[in-house]
């Protein structure tokens, strides 16, 4: 794995908030400035520090949504009992500041000379960093054939619809919904499995590589699906958002 | 100086734990779980644990050897990188000790591996002392494969990223090399107390 290591201490720095998007009624888009970002691979993440009046602190790491090069964003998804998402998607205005530093991670990431054909696999908000490597694929005009297979509960949950719904040569979009359908659905249902995949992934002999990023649930159904299909385990990568998602 | 983001709030009580909870950190109730890439399964016919230096096998056990060996039950308290932390959790495990006093040994770090082919690098007077354990039990049933069973490596008051699952043995080193996220930019050694998330930390 060519995995550049990050050496350098990771500072904190004071980023302005230049625009804010509603994706769907809990998820946001923040654009944010910070006075010194010197670039991002597709896939990273970074994290914000928010201080209370009180002094008390908190941080959380997000994906970033936003391909190299363009303005830096993330998508935040609000839950409910958390401490940090709820004041990002509902409170926070344009021209607000908050904390961040980054990008940090090396494993999740791709890189447009990679030839493989791309199998991204989200579930929920884990598309957003899937969102920065199509985004990535499109900006570097890569032509690598990519396919994004998205699990969400219902349609106005699906983040990013309208983007998604573009046509780009190369890739196919495809969703499961797996609580409600509207009248007419023709897409996918229910929660992913082993023969969802074998009818949506590519075949292993293509050697493809996958990312797979979402609730553990999904990460390991979706993960162990595709070792199933023949997928070598080093080339399914893997971000779950448990994690960091609270209690 | 950090700005002050009005309307922003503590959400959790401090839960009358003060001292308890490394800076940065929340308190969780679930058990999270963080891997990179899919989760491997060993039969455990051919699961052994190993302690090598310089490509010679110091030591191995099978898992009924393994199991075999005076185990241990430990109540500690767990801290992610990602920031949630849990309390009171309740392992069972071989102490590290007790397999390396079975075995000639000599060196200054380990690098633990594991099936799937992570790896972490910790000093050795980390992994000693009653410091570190290889467990298989979690709450008082076998390891889940997602936490990672079968067996774990248990290093409580380091980042549980170093808690490396599936592990397989223990490399012993004269010195210190990054592991898998140690080579990401992660911090070679992960104190919660000071903090040491990222590289530079």
């Amino acid at each position: 794995m060519a995995g550049t290591a990050v050496r350098g201490r990771l500072t904190w720095q004071v980023a302005t908030v230049a625009g804010l998007t509603r994706e769907t009624p809990s998820v946001c888009t923040i654009e944010l400035e910070p006075p010194d970002w010197a670039g991002h691979r597709a896939g990273q993440h970074l994290d914000v520090r928010l201080t209370a009046e009180d002094g008390y602190r908190a941080e959380r790491s997000y994906s970033i949504a936003s391909a190299p090069g363009e303005r830096l964003s993330i998508t935040v998804e609000r839950l409910d009992d958390g401490e940090v998402s709820p004041y990002l998607t509902d409170e926070l205005q344009v021209g607000d500041e908050l904390e961040l530093r980054g990008p940090i991670g090396g494993y999740f990431v791709w890189e447009p000379g990679d030839g493989s054909p791309l199998m991204l696999l989200a579930g929920g908000s884990g598309v957003v960093p899937l969102r920065c490597i199509l985004r990535e694929r499109v900006r570097t005009g890569s032509d690598v054939p990519a396919r994004l297979l998205y699990s969400a509960r219902t349609l106005p949950d699906v983040i990013y619809r309208g983007e998604l719904g573009q046509h780009h040569d190369g890739v196919e979009v495809s969703y499961t919904l797996t609580r409600d359908h509207p009248p007419g659905w023709t897409g996918h249902t229910g929660r992913i499995n082993a023969d969802l995949l074998a009818d949506t992934a590519w075949p292993a002999a293509a050697n493809p590589v996958a990312y797979v990023c979402g609730p553990t649930s999904f990460v390991e159904t979706a993960a162990a699906a595709l070792v199933g299909l023949g997928y070598p385990p080093e080339r399914v990568k893997t971000e779950r958002f448990g994690a960091t998602g609270g209690p | 100086m950090s700005p002050i983001s009005r309307g922003f709030h503590r959400r959790r009580a401090p839960e009358g734990e003060a001292g308890r909870l490394p800076p940065g950190q929340y308190l969780t109730e679930g058990f999270p779980v963080l891997s990179a890439g899919p989760t491997p399964h060993t039969p455990l016919a051919n699961w052994t644990f190993s302690i090598t230096r310089s490509g010679e096998t110091k030591g191995s056990w099978t898992w009924q050897e393994l199991q075999a060996l005076p185990a241990e039950t430990v109540t500690v308290d767990i801290h992610c990188v990602t920031r949630w932390s849990k309390f009171d959790t309740g392992w069972r495990g071989v102490s590290v000790d007790t397999l390396l006093d079975r075995v000639e040994h000599d060196g200054s770090y380990v690098m633990a591996f594991c099936d799937g082919g992570y790896t972490t690098n910790l000093p050795l007077e980390d992994v000693t002392g009653g410091k570190a354990w290889v467990a298989f039990d979690y709450d008082g049933k076998a390891l889940a494969p997602e936490h990672g069973g079968p067996a774990r490596l248990l290093v409580p008051h380091l980042y549980f990223w170093k808690s490396a699952k599936w592990v397989r043995g223990l490399d012993l080193r004269d010195r210190d090399a990054p592991g898998f996220w140690e080579t990401y930019g992660y911090h070679m050694y992960g104190d919660p107390w000071r903090e040491q998330r990222y590289a530079g930390d």
